[in-house]
């Protein structure tokens, strides 16, 4: 349960950062460990204590493999991820372009 | 086990210095150090094909992350509603991790999961699928409109930054801002 705990502090860890912080590199950097604490904890509940990874060989039995559902969630996650975070840092680009600045409490003028 | 311990705390502390310290690039340095640890981990716990994507995953939000840093350190003034904002923030990260923690009490044990739904995936995988990979065939096979659906996610978030990066058309903008500036 302890490994579990670690987990959720690294989640909140990325939460705090989202929270508190000001510079928008720093807000995606929160969410990304965020994200990352979210995988994490759906490998963590696949693993099997003595487990093999869930690859068929010859003469091998299949009961104590580890669970392949949250291997193949979170590879679709991991991807979505990829592209959300690309999409952030293009916005974040252009408002530094049109603003001159990261910080969120002087970017007023959002009208457009 | 130990080394799984280890490899947590170490992420955690890349983590707190990742949103502490000062300078842009070194938080993103800090945060790729997070996730070649988080990849590592995942080799531990018997994931290759999610420790391979999170390794190439990693390095390209790396690449991406520097490009939008380079040069762009800007120095940040503290402003007057510092303790509310710090108050409010731990706050609501208190309530979060309390919740949680009373939830992960009706998870089952460490080492030991459910798997009802995988069951039948381990047990039939080979003979329905024929892939002897069972994480290929619950991506490829019993789960393809999940793959789908990534797919439409990733082509959209792709179209959106071709939207936002393209420079044709926008030079007149640009123009207008810099003489505001003047």
């Amino acid at each position: 349960m302890i490994i579990y705990f670690l987990c959720l502090v690294l989640f909140a860890i990325g939460l705090y950062c989202v929270l508190r912080k000001r510079n928008i590199i720093k807000i995606i950097v929160g969410i990304i460990i965020s994200e990352y604490a979210a995988n994490l904890f759906f490998i963590l509940t696949a693993y099997r204590i003595g487990g093999r990874a869930p690859i068929f060989q010859e003469g091998v039995d299949i009961t104590n493999m580890v669970d392949p559902l949250p291997h193949a969630l979170v590879l679709t996650a991991i991807v979505i991820g990829l592209a959300t975070t690309a999409l952030l840092v293009a916005i974040a680009m252009r408002i530094y372009e049109k603003y001159g600045t990261f910080d969120i409490t002087k970017i007023r003028e959002l009208n457009g | 086990m130990i080394e799984l311990y280890i490899l947590l705390i170490f992420m955690i502390i890349g983590a707190i210095i990742a949103i502490q310290v000062k300078d842009l690039l070194s938080s993103v340095v800090a945060v790729g150090a997070v996730g070649l640890g988080l990849s590592i981990v995942f080799l531990i716990l018997k994931a290759p094909d999610v420790a391979i994507t999170q390794l190439v995953v990693e390095i390209l939000a790396l690449i991406i992350l520097i490009r939008a840093t380079l040069k762009k350190d800007l120095p940040f003034s503290p402003t007057g509603r510092w303790f509310l904002n710090t108050l409010i923030a731990i706050v609501f990260v208190g309530t979060f991790l309390t919740v949680a923690c009373k939830a992960i009490t009706d998870l089952p044990q460490f080492g030991y999961p459910a798997m009802r739904v995988a069951k039948i995936y381990l047990e039939k995988g080979l003979p329905m699928t024929g892939a002897t990979n069972l994480v290929s065939s619950v991506i490829l096979d019993f789960r393809a409109y999940d793959t789908l659906g990534e797919a439409t996610v990733l082509f959209t978030a792709v179209i959106g930054v071709l939207t936002l990066v393209r420079k044709v058309g926008r030079k007149k903008e640009g123009k207008t801002i810099k003489e505001e500036d003047e």
